[in-house]
């Protein structure tokens, strides 16, 4: 049971050791540790890009397709552009578009599943249906029509990744929100006077952070590989490249025909890579801080009874 | 609640999902920026006749609330507008579409169903084992790739062994009806198995999960303590109980099937629904886009209005 879940007016210092949970959690599950490693490798790469990239992100250094060799590790593509830089730069545009589209859509979700849980009634009712309707329709055919209407940018995808991706953040937060508010400390704080905002604030968000950062990591995965798709079908900012541009330009100039598997091969396996790591760190969290999954009455291993703390009501 | 209730309280949320949807549609293509004229008409420089002439012609010199009702009513009877590539009614392109797509998208779902609940429930069951993390990893490993990507790396594979686009061998003269039929099945084997590989991670953690779930409740322990044999708790009493979820799940992905379909159709060249999104995109046929957008909601909304009555059937909670 981790220390974040329990009646927090117990614990002497509940931040220090709420974000002591977080780190548990990554430290002691390896799929955690490695897909963090991974990814912060993966972003100060891409943030060095401009210090430590072998060529310049517009330079021809070689003919079209150009086999891997040693001074190009992994070829060229198909304007004679050096494909390592291109993955660095690439990276680059793709973290950028999954954080901001993640940030965007964490606001939008943060604010509905707050907003829905804490004051309830009617609030929820309406902002539920309306979410309802949102899960309903399907997410990557209107974020097609959106970004065909609005044009290629990279605002533009951000906004339409951010502003469709919220749904599963305003449910999970939402019924979180419904506990805590519940909990004893709440009503404390409530009957001493404290104001809705000071409330939400200061109680209820800090006891939902962990939740919402392995909703977070998650949301950065699908947001990556939203940017993918949506710059396969031709919807990307023309201007920049991003990994799934790599790949729709490799795809589109016919690098599978050509046999130039390096052109393709490698930004499809970075993307898959990036994802990757988020769902690991994303679901270690989830599972540890799901008390439902760590209570197994049919292991493999061992049958063996461990303590029901924290199941109930509370339980997430 | 009463059956009754909840069949009709589903079965209303579902119309009115499709009201909204269809709205949404009427507004995201009519509030797009730029005149409605130059977009729909795509006559950059035309003279002030000629914009007058096609907005009468558009009926779109009439207000915004006249339009909308125009448009339902042309909805209604199955209008959907021209498409601008080949001058067809959208609704005969969509047809010929969805005939082609369903076949592929049903082989690959169903085949990752019964192959992701078989992964996850030994997942779950062998929990903490060497086999649970290969199993997991494998299917992480799956959910992560991008749509089209394991797609091209498919056609890289199998180069050769299965054509890697379009629908039908065009040098097979006077096809005998089998012969059709063994052509069609050839060249469908990529793109469904594409998409039943990107599912197949999905299904294989979204059962897993639930089955978690399920053996930790208390029922389990009692089976347990009667002496009941592992395979038979497994299989009497957790996968039941996981099966709703399960249900839940499989039908919320329905939006993630549609996508994928997009994008392994764009790379096979098949001739279906998503392709025809693709090409709508590139040509900016904006009425061909409306159409296959509609369509594809109304599908993934009435699967899961199913998805919510099979709920109805498996749970007997809903009814007492």
């Amino acid at each position: 049971m981790s220390v974040a879940l329990q009646e927090p007016g117990l614990v002497e210092a509940p931040r220090p050791a709420r974000r002591r949970a977080v780190w548990q959690v990554v430290r002691r599950r390896p799929s955690a540790a490695i897909g963090l490693t991974v990814l912060v490798t993966i972003i100060l790469v891409a943030l060095l890009a401009p210090l430590i990239a072998p060529y310049g992100l517009h330079d021809e250094v070689g003919p079209v397709f150009g086999h891997p060799s040693w001074s190009h590790p992994l070829g060229l593509d198909d304007g004679g552009i050096d494909m390592v830089t291109l993955l660095m730069w690439g990276a680059r545009i793709s973290l950028v578009v999954g954080f901001a589209a993640t940030l965007v859509s964490m606001l939008v979700g943060g604010a509905v599943g707050v907003l829905a849980g804490y004051f309830g009634r009617w609030v929820d009712v309406v902002l539920m249906r309306i979410t309802d309707y949102f899960i309903a329709i399907p997410d990557v055919p209107l974020m097609i029509v959106v970004a065909a209407i609005w044009g290629p940018s990279l605002f533009h995808i951000v906004m339409v990744i951010g502003l469709l991706l919220w749904t599963s953040t305003a449910r999970v937060i939402r019924a979180q929100v419904k506990s805590v508010r519940e909990r004893v400390y709440v009503q404390r704080a409530r009957s001493i006077g404290a104001g809705h905002l000071r409330i939400i604030f200061r109680h209820v968000l800090p006891q939902i952070a962990p939740l919402l950062i392995a909703n977070t990591v998650l949301t950065i995965a699908v947001a990556i590989f939203d940017e993918t798709a949506l710059s396969f079908l031709g919807l990307g900012d023309p201007s920049r490249i991003s990994l799934g541009k790599v790949i729709q330009n490799a795809f589109q100039r016919t690098a599978v025909s050509s046999g130039a598997w390096w052109a393709i091969v490698p930004p499809g396996a970075l993307v898959a890579i990036l994802i990757l790591s988020c769902s690991l760190i994303g679901q270690a969290l989830e599972d540890a801080l799901n008390p439902r999954l760590r209570v197994a009455h049919l292991g493999a291993r061992r049958f063996r009874l461990r303590p029901l703390v924290g199941r109930g009501s509370e339980a997430v | 609640m009463r059956g009754a209730d909840y069949v009709i309280k589903r079965t209303g949320f579902a119309v009115v999902t499709v009201l909204v949807a269809v709205t949404l549609n009427f507004l995201l293509f009519r509030l797009a920026p730029g005149s409605a004229v130059s977009n729909l008409s795509r006559v950059p420089h035309a003279t002030q006749e000629t914009r007058l002439a096609l907005k009468r012609q558009f009926g779109l010199d009439k207000s915004k609330p006249e339009q909308y009702v125009i448009y339902l009513r042309e909805l209604v009877h199955g209008n959907l507008g021209i498409s601008f590539q080949n001058s067809q009614p959208v609704w005969k392109n969509l047809k010929s579409d969805l005939a082609n797509t369903i076949p592929m998208v049903l082989l690959g779902t169903v085949f990752s169903i019964v192959l992701g609940t078989l992964t996850g429930v030994i997942a779950a069951w062998r929990r903490g084992t060497a086999v649970e993390h290969a199993t997991v990893t494998t299917a992480l490993a799956f959910y992560s790739m991008p749509t089209h990507w394991l797609a091209l790396m498919l056609v890289i594979l199998f180069a050769g062994w299965f054509p890697s686009g379009g629908m039908v061998n065009d040098f097979l003269i006077d096809p005998t009806w089998f012969q059709h039929i063994k052509d069609v099945l050839y060249h469908m084997t990529l793109p469904a198995l594409t998409l039943a590989l990107v599912l197949y991670g999905q299904y294989t953690l979204i059962v897993r999960s639930a089955m978690l779930e399920t053996l930790g409740e208390d029922y389990i322990l009692t089976a347990r303590a009667k002496g009941l044999r592992p395979w038979t708790i497994v299989r009497r009493h957790a996968l039941r109980n996981a099966l709703l979820p399960i249900s839940t799940l499989i039908a919320l992905s329905l939006g993630y099937i549609v996508a994928g379909a997009i994008l392994i159709e764009t790379v096979f060249s098949w001739p279906g629904i998503g392709r025809g999104v693709y090409e709508a995109v590139i040509a900016r046929d904006y009425p061909m886009l409306q159409g296959a957008f509609l369509v594809l909601t109304l599908s993934v909304v009435f699967f899961n209005l199913v998805a919510d009555l099979i709920y109805f059937k498996l749970d007997p909670r809903i009814t007492s």
